[in-house]
């Protein structure tokens, strides 16, 4: 049967189970655009950047383990994604990227709307197609979906001239179920059984072992093979900032975060621990510090499925490169239950002297007690979404994070603006679970345009905007790294954002004092559809504990709350 | 990261033959600010696949790093550091030089210690080539400076691992 390119993107799209699609159109994809009315099943929501077609994909992607897929045209269409795929690079977030070129005969005539997508996407995609006939298109949609969501996922970019929209080429439905194999590409399911071997052995003889657990450990959904490993043998689980929500934050066993603005306890421990398992984590610099100063006294094992990070960060003593949640299912029925009595007391006896979440009391509105205000009042049950600042790292700290999956952040790339499109890609992917975005007013404003897609589509996300009306972390490392000399970061004119919200049709409430603070964010719960609070807290507060960056645990700033 | 031995590294990968390969290998060594001292690319014994060797240089562990996140890419089907492995190179180089009947005779001595073909001669120009390792080429260059080098074109070093003994 004769199909034309158009079609067959949108029937392997649907093959796909790529059905939800953010984007927007323009000249070199409106062909594509001309046929998505042909099939109902695609749902198309139209943004108001790309860029927040592209971080609402990877919202998307992130909340619900599925690819999520944007559209763009050619030229600026195209380069307002870079910043959204990069972002899903980082955090091996899965996205299939589809992009309108300029018809063939205008490729490399500087035609209107022009660029070398494949060529400036390749740093940040983890392949990228440039498709010059449409009968490519089915096995290059097959082999796009399979890389981005297999091995460490990523996102995928897939360019197509205008004349290949419209090219008609004749095509069997049945090739959408054949097997797909890639030469060269065989992401590691099991790891090595002598490593395996290795690595019992280590945790037997361990007496002070910590797990780091990272984002790996969602992606291949190994929550259970993790409480299974930590409960069995005692071992503490840190979690990396994108490992938040791998493991209940009310567990016993749980330590919540290191790192830089980590929780004191688990830095301290991971320093002291004789035996650190890694788990689906890359040892990030903002974790690590001074590299040649990080758990110096441990042995290290290190679970990954990318190969290219066994030792890139940090040496490691046993590697088990393979899919975390078989390589925990390898070794788990070879460990013999365990307690670490003395191990665990010492880590309660950290916790008590080091009371890094504590929260002070004052009379000032402060980020932390609206954060912890809206843990309580969700139960530590709803998906949050942040930008990158303090108000991430108030939220990383100061939610209880129990529900798996419920923490959505950029962490390796920081991408401010993160925190309006993938918090509206996130609910879309979970319309039944409550999101909220936890926004600073400085990334606020850099994406707040899709509050119009988010009330046109009543997505119903929750808006708690801790506002300072500062960048609130280029605040306090001018205050601490550069002698309190100030630049560029206030914002003397922030708008009022009660009105702002209003004026795109959605509920808004202001709050200035802690009294306030708990009804505004059940006056949002119960509210059917979007809602923002701007949380006008106070400007002088800074983020603790802290390692300032390059150092060790040896130079943890910690807050001194007790004579408040 | 502990740095060491900055020298120059040997890396062979195969490779899928398609468009952009080469852009997408060269970006990673770029990232890292390696140069690529050499490059040679050709198809290999298997049906739509090439092989690349090349020379970078820069510090060990960050050859092997940059290996590693070859291997990542799609396209690349294997690759391998192979400078700590048994291995033999060659390079290939045509050289154009002043030669009038005069001095023809004595670059053809020359040319036979070191294994030199003439492949092209006019009135007063001729161009020779050879194969060897770099240092053959170097010594060869050098011998023939007197005469007159108009051009030099090298190709960049194809190699392979020794066979078991």
């Amino acid at each position: 049967m004769k199909k034309t390119g158009a079609q067959l993107l949108c029937e392997g799209l649907i093959h796909h189970g790529g059905t939800k699609i953010f984007g927007i159109p323009g000249g070199a994809i409106l062909p594509l655009y001309g046929t998505l009315s042909q099939y109902p099943e695609l749902e198309h929501i139209l943004v108001r950047h790309e860029q927040g077609a592209s971080h609402a994909a990877d919202g998307f992607s992130r909340a619900t383990g599925k690819p999520g897929i944007c559209f763009a045209t050619s030229g600026p269409g195209a380069t307002n994604l870079i910043t959204g795929m990069a972002t899903a690079m980082m955090d091996s977030s899965p996205m299939i990227a589809i992009t309108g070129q300029v018809s063939r005969p205008g490729i490399g005539k500087d035609s209107f709307q022009e660029i070398d997508i494949t060529g400036a996407s390749l740093p940040v995609t983890k392949h990228n197609y440039l498709v010059m006939n449409a009968s490519e298109i089915p096995q290059v949609v097959k082999e796009a979906f399979y890389i981005a969501t297999t091995g460490r996922p990523g996102p995928v970019l897939i360019d197509i001239p205008r004349d290949v929209f419209m090219e008609e080429v004749e095509f069997d439905s049945s090739y959408w179920k054949e097997e797909i194999e890639i030469l060269g590409y065989n992401p590691p399911k099991f790891a090595n059984n002598t490593q395996v071997d290795k690595a019992v052995k280590l945790i037997e003889k361990s007496n002070r072992p910590v797990i780091l657990a990272g984002h790996g450990v969602i992606i291949s959904h190994a929550y259970d093979e993790l409480l299974k490993l930590a409960e069995s043998v005692q071992i503490p689980v840190v979690t990396t900032l994108l490992g938040i929500s791998s493991f209940p934050e009310n567990h016993v066993l749980s330590l919540s975060f290191p790192g830089m603005h980590g929780v004191a306890w688990a830095s301290l421990a991971l320093d002291q621990a004789d035996l650190v398992i890694a788990i689906g984590s890359r040892f990030d610099d903002r974790i690590t510090g001074d590299t040649s100063r990080f758990a110096t006294k441990s042995k290290k094992i290190h679970i990954d499925i990318d190969p290219a990070e066994i030792n890139k960060n940090i040496e490691v003593d046993v590697p088990l490169i393979g899919n975390v949640k078989d390589v925990l299912n390898q070794l788990l029925p070879k460990l013999k239950p365990k307690t670490h009595i003395d191990w665990i007391n010492h880590i309660d006896k950290l916790k008590s002297d080091h009371p890094s979440l504590k929260i002070k009391k004052t009379d000032d509105l402060i980020g932390q007690y609206v954060v912890k205000s809206l843990s309580d009042e969700t139960k530590g049950q709803s998906v949050i979404v942040t930008g990158v600042g303090q108000h991430q790292m108030w939220a990383a700290q100061h939610y209880m994070y129990c529900s798996q999956n419920s923490w959505i952040s950029s962490g390796g790339l920081g991408t401010m603006g993160f925190e309006v499109p993938a918090a509206l890609g996130a609910k879309v992917g979970c319309p039944d679970k409550m999101v909220w975005s936890i926004a600073g007013d400085g990334g606020f404003q850099m994406t707040l345009s899709e509050l119009a897609t988010i009330v046109e589509n009543n997505i119903k996300v929750k808006f708690a905007l801790l506002n300072n009306n500062h960048l609130g972390m280029i605040t306090q490392w001018q205050e601490m790294f550069f002698d309190e000399d100030y630049y560029a970061n206030a914002y003397t004119a922030n708008p009022d954002f009660v009105k702002l919200a209003n004026a795109y049709g959605m509920k808004a409430l202001s709050v200035d004092n802690n009294e306030d603070v708990r009804p505004a964010i059940r006056e949002a719960n119960a509210h059917d559809g979007p809602f923002l609070i701007d949380f006008k807290i106070k400007k002088e507060e800074n983020v603790f504990p802290m390692i300032p960056s390059g150092q060790s645990v040896n130079e943890l700033v910690e807050e001194s709350i007790d004579g408040n | 990261m502990v740095t060491s031995n900055t020298g120059s590294r040997t890396v062979i990968a195969l490779v899928q033959n398609r468009a952009g390969v080469l852009a997408r290998i060269c970006g990673l060594f770029r990232r890292q600010g390696f140069n690529i001292a050499s490059l040679a690319v050709g198809r290999s014994e298997q049906k739509g696949l090439s092989r690349m060797t090349f020379v970078v240089e820069g510090p060990e562990e960050v050859v092997r790093l940059v290996a590693a996140k070859l291997d990542r890419l799609i396209e690349v089907v294997k690759v391998e550091d192979i400078s700590d492995k048994e291995h033999v190179y060659r390079e290939m180089v045509l050289i154009k030089l002043n030669a009038d009947n005069e001095k023809r005779g004595e670059i053809l001595q020359l040319a036979n210690i070191f294994n030199v073909k003439t492949v092209d001669v006019g009135v007063d120009q001729m161009t020779i080539e050879t194969t060897g390792d770099s240092k053959d080429i170097e010594s060869l260059l050098e011998l023939l400076e007197p005469y007159g080098v108009i051009e030099v074109m090298r190709t960049g070093r194809v190699a392979v691992l020794k066979s078991l003994e």
